[in-house]
C-alpha cells in the first residue's frame, strides 16, 4: 500500500518509492524518508483532509496525500 | 597566515543562525521554522587558541540537489563559490541531535564534497531531555570526522566546539589548497547514502524515545481538524485587538509628552521661523509618528512569539488547503504572515518556495498584507473618526482595524487567484515541510530581535520622517507672502495632484501628504502632522486627531483608509520587488495594479459612504 492510505494512529515502515516521479522522490528522500523508516499518521488537516502530518522516526513532516502516494509502505502492525 | 573561511551547513532549522550569532556576536534573524535564513552572511571570530575565522551562515539544505533560490545560494557557495566569493576552506555541519536518524544522511552528503568538516550535534540538551542517548565516540568513528555536541544558545554550550576548532583547523589551510580543484558532485546516490546513514544511526543511537511529548500533546489541539483553524483565527483576531487596546494608555502618555514638548518649545523659543520649524515641523511631524511606538512593540511581540515557538509552520499547514484553492501552497503562508511585520523580509522569505511562478505570485501579493508601517495611519484615522463603542466583548475601533487587515488578506488571496489563472499559470507544487518541535523562545534572542524592529522604527522616525518633516515644513510655510496653504510651494505642487484625487474625496492636505508618503507609509502621518500644525497655528493644541476631525468628512476618512489598504506607498518595497524578481516589468506591474486598486477602492468607499449619508 502507499502512505496516503495509512489510518491515524497506525504505524508502518517505508518499503520503497513509486517509479516515474523522480523529482518528488528526491525531495522526499532529502527531507529524510528512507526504506525501513518508521512512519505514523499523526494529524489530518482542517476538516479531516489535506495536508497530512506524519511522524517519520522522531521528526514531524507535513505532506499532501498526493505526495504521500509516492511512498510505499508495508501493512501497519 | 590568512583567515580561515568556514561555512555553517546543515538542514533547515538546525540552529545555524543561532550558532552564528553566538560565535560572532551577530544579529542574524533566528526563529523556530525552516527557511528563516535566505541569504549568506559572514561574521568573524577568534577562537581561544587564536585562530582567526570568517564564519559564513548559509540557508538550510537537506542535500545537494538545489531547487529553490535559497538552496541554490547555499549549494553554489559550498561547491564552487558564488558571486566572486570563493568556496569555503571547511565546514561546520550542524544537525539537530533530536532528529539524528532522519537527518544523518545530510551529513554524509556534505562529507562527499570532500572538504574538511566538523559535525556539530546541536540542541543536545533538548534531545537528552527527551531521553535520546547517543554514543558520540561511536558516531565519530563511524563517520570518520570529528563530532562535537553543542548548545548554540549558551556560551558554555559552544566551548567544546571552539576547542575542537582549535584542535582541527590547524591543518585546514593546507588541505583546502588541495581541495581547491575538487568539483562538487551532486550525483551522489541518495538511497545508498541513506542506507549508510541508517546503519550508522543504528550503531550510534543507544536509546531513542518515540517523539517529543509536549509537541505531540500541543499538536493534538493546534492541528486538530476542527479546533486548529478556530485557534488560528482566534489567535490572529486577539493579536489585532491587543495591538489596538493594550497600546492605548502608552500612546496617550507619549501623545501628552509630545504635546508638552511642543508647548515647552513654544514658550522657550522666541517667535520666528526657528520656533515654527521646531514646533510645527519637527515636533508635530516626528512626534505624530513616534506616538505609535507601543503598537509596533505589541505587534512584533506577537509575531516574534509565533515565529520563535514553532507555531508558524503549523499555521502554514492549517492554511495549506485554502492556499491550494487559490493556487499557492501552505509554504507561501509564511512569507505572507511575515509581511504583517514588513513586506520586505516577507518577499525575501519567498525564496524558500521552489516553484518560480508561485514565488513570483507570492512576491506580487505580499504588499497587500497589512505591514506595521500602516498601523500609525490606521490608528490615527480610526481614533479620530470611529467611536470606541462596545460591540459585544469587542471594541468597534478594534473591529474596524481587524476589518482593514482582513480586506488586505482577502485582496491578496483574490489577486493571487487571478494571477495564478492568468500570467503565472503552472503546475501546482508539492508540499513537503518539516514541523519543528515546540520550544520556549530564548529570551536574549527574543528581545534582541524585538529591539532590532523597534530601533528600525525609531531610526526611520529620526531620519526619513525628520528630513521630510523639515522639507515639508519649508515648502508649506514659504514663500512668506503665502497667506494660505494653497499659496505655499507645497500647496502649488499639491494642487496638481488634488485634481486627480478630488474625485475620490481627497483634499489638498492629503494630496500634499501623499507625496512624501511615497518614501514610507507612516511618513504620511508625520506629513499630515506638519501640514495641519502650520494651518492650525496657535489654536491647534489638541493634536492631529482633533485637527483631522475638524477638517475631514467621514467619507474622506474612510476613503483614506481604503487607499492605504492598497497603495504601494513605499520605495523600499518596490526596490526589493525589483531585486527579488530581477525584472522592471514585474515591479512596474506591482506598482500599477496596487495604484489602480487603491484609487478604485478609495473612490468607491468615498461615494458609497457619501450616498449612505455618513
Amino acid at each position: 500500500m502507499t502512505l496516503d492510505q495509512l489510518e491515524k494512529g497506525r504505524i508502518c515502515r517505508v518499503t520503497g518509492f513509486v517509479s516515474g516521479r523522480e523529482d518528488l522522490v528526491i525531495k522526499l528522500r532529502e527531507i529524510g524518508f528512507a526504506e525501513s523508516d518508521e512512519v505514523e499518521l499523526m494529524h489530518r488537516g482542517p476538516l479531516g483532509a489535506n495536508p497530512l502530518c506524519f511522524r517519520l522516526n522522531r521528526t514531524l513532516i507535513a505532506l499532501r496525500s498526493d505526495e504521500a502516494r509516492a511512498i510505499q509502505v508495508d501493512a501497519p502492525e | 597566515m590568512s583567515r580561515l573561511r568556514i561555512a555553517l551547513v546543515g538542514a533547515p532549522n538546525s540552529g545555524k543562525s543561532t550558532l552564528f550569532n553566538g560565535l560572532t556576536g551577530g544579529r542574524a534573524k533566528v526563529a523556530n521554522y525552516s527557511g528563516v535564513t535566505v541569504e549568506t552572511r559572514t561574521g568573524s571570530l577568534r577562537t581561544p587558541g587564536g585562530t582567526e575565522i570568517d564564519l559564513i551562515d548559509l540557508p538550510g539544505i537537506y542535500g545537494l540537489k538545489a531547487r529553490s533560490t535559497d538552496e541554490r545560494i547555499a549549494i553554489d557557495l559550498l561547491c564552487n563559490g558564488r558571486d566572486g566569493e570563493a568556496a569555503p576552506d571547511g565546514m561546520l555541519v550542524l544537525i539537530d541531535a533530536a532528529h539524528l536518524r532522519t537527518h544523518l544522511h545530510t551529513v554524509l552528503q556534505m562529507r562527499a564534497i570532500g572538504r574538511p568538516m566538523i559535525v556539530v550535534l546541536n540542541m543536545i540538551d533538548l534531545a537528552e531531555r527527551d531521553g535520546l542517548k547517543i554514543d558520540i565516540e561511536r558516531l565519530q568513528t563511524e563517520l570518520g570526522v570529528p563530532v562535537v555536541t553543542a548548545r548554540a544558545t549558551r556560551a558554555t554550550g559552544r566551548a567544546d566546539l571552539l576547542a575542537c576548532l582549535d584542535a582541527e583547523t590547524a591543518s585546514w589551510h593546507e588541505r583546502s589548497t588541495a581541495a581547491e580543484n575538487t568539483v562538487c558532485t551532486t550525483d551522489t546516490d541518495l538511497s545508498a547514502l541513506q542506507r549508510e546513514a541508517r546503519e550508522i544511526a543504528n550503531k550510534a543511537i543507544l536509546f531513542e524515545p518515540v517523539m517529543n511529548r509536549l509537541t505531540r500533546q500541543v499538536d493534538n489541539f493546534v492541528l486538530h481538524p476542527v479546533a486548529g483553524p478556530i485557534i488560528l483565527s482566534a489567535l490572529l483576531f486577539f493579536m489585532f485587538q491587543a495591538v489596538y487596546s493594550w497600546s492605548g494608555p502608552f500612546m496617550d502618555a507619549l501623545e501628552a509628552g509630545a504635546a508638552g514638548l511642543g508647548q515647552l518649545a513654544g514658550y522657550v523659543l522666541p517667535a520666528g521661523w526657528f520656533h515654527d520649524l521646531i514646533v510645527d515641523g519637527i515636533i508635530a511631524g516626528v512626534g505624530s509618528v513616534v506616538v505609535f511606538l507601543p503598537q509596533i512593540v505589541i505587534l512584533f511581540l506577537f509575531i516574534l512569539a509565533l515565529e520563535a515557538s514553532g507555531y508558524m509552520a503549523r499555521a502554514a499547514v492549517l492554511m495549506d488547503e485554502l492556499m491550494l484553492r487559490v493556487g499557492l501552497n501552505g509554504r507561501a503562508f509564511i512569507p505572507l504572515l511575515s509581511s504583517f511585520a514588513c513586506a520586505i523580509p516577507g518577499m525575501m522569505s519567498a525564496r524558500t518556495i521552489d516553484n518560480e511562478r508561485d514565488r513570483l505570485t507570492t512576491i506580487m501579493v505580499a504588499p497587500l498584507m497589512t505591514c506595521s508601517a500602516r498601523l500609525p495611519v490606521y490608528t490615527l484615522i480610526i481614533g479620530a473618526f470611529i467611536p470606541p463603542d462596545a460591540v459585544g466583548p469587542f471594541n468597534l475601533q478594534g473591529i474596524v482595524m481587524f476589518g482593514l487587515y482582513l480586506t488586505g488578506v482577502v485582496s491578496a488571496v483574490t489577486v493571487a487567484f487571478v494571477l495564478k489563472r492568468t500570467v503565472t499559470k503552472g503546475t501546482n507544487q508539492v508540499l513537503i515541510m518539516e514541523l519543528p518541535t515546540y520550544k520556549l523562545p530564548n529570551p536574549r534572542d527574543f528581545f534582541l530581535s524585538l529591539w532590532g524592529h523597534v530601533s528600525a522604527f525609531l531610526k526611520r522616525a529620526g531620519t526619513i520622517i525628520l528630513t521630510t518633516s523639515i522639507i515639508l515644513w519649508f515648502l508649506a510655510s514659504y514663500p512668506s507672502s503665502a497667506a494660505t496653504l494653497r499659496d505655499s510651494y507645497a500647496g502649488q505642487i499639491g494642487s496638481i495632484l488634488e485634481k486627480l484625487l478630488a474625485p475620490i474625496g481627497f483634499n489638498l492636505e492629503i494630496a500634499i501628504a501623499l507625496v512624501p508618503g511615497m518614501a514610507a507609509r507612516e511618513v504620511a502621518v508625520g506629513a499630515l502632522g506638519t501640514v495641519y500644525a502650520i494651518q492650525g497655528g496657535e489654536e491647534n493644541v489638541e493634536g492631529l486627531a482633533s485637527a483631522l476631525q475638524g477638517a475631514w468628512s467621514l467619507p474622506t476618512a474612510l476613503a483614506f483608509l481604503a487607499w492605504y489598504v492598497f497603495a504601494p506607498q513605499c520605495f523600499a518595497t518596490l526596490a526589493t520587488a525589483r531585486r527579488e524578481t530581477n525584472s522592471w516589468a514585474w515591479t512596474g506591474f506591482m506598482f500599477s495594479y496596487l495604484m489602480v486598486l487603491a484609487y478604485v477602492a478609495a473612490g468607491a468607499t468615498f461615494h458609497i459612504a457619501t450616498w449612505l449619508g455618513l
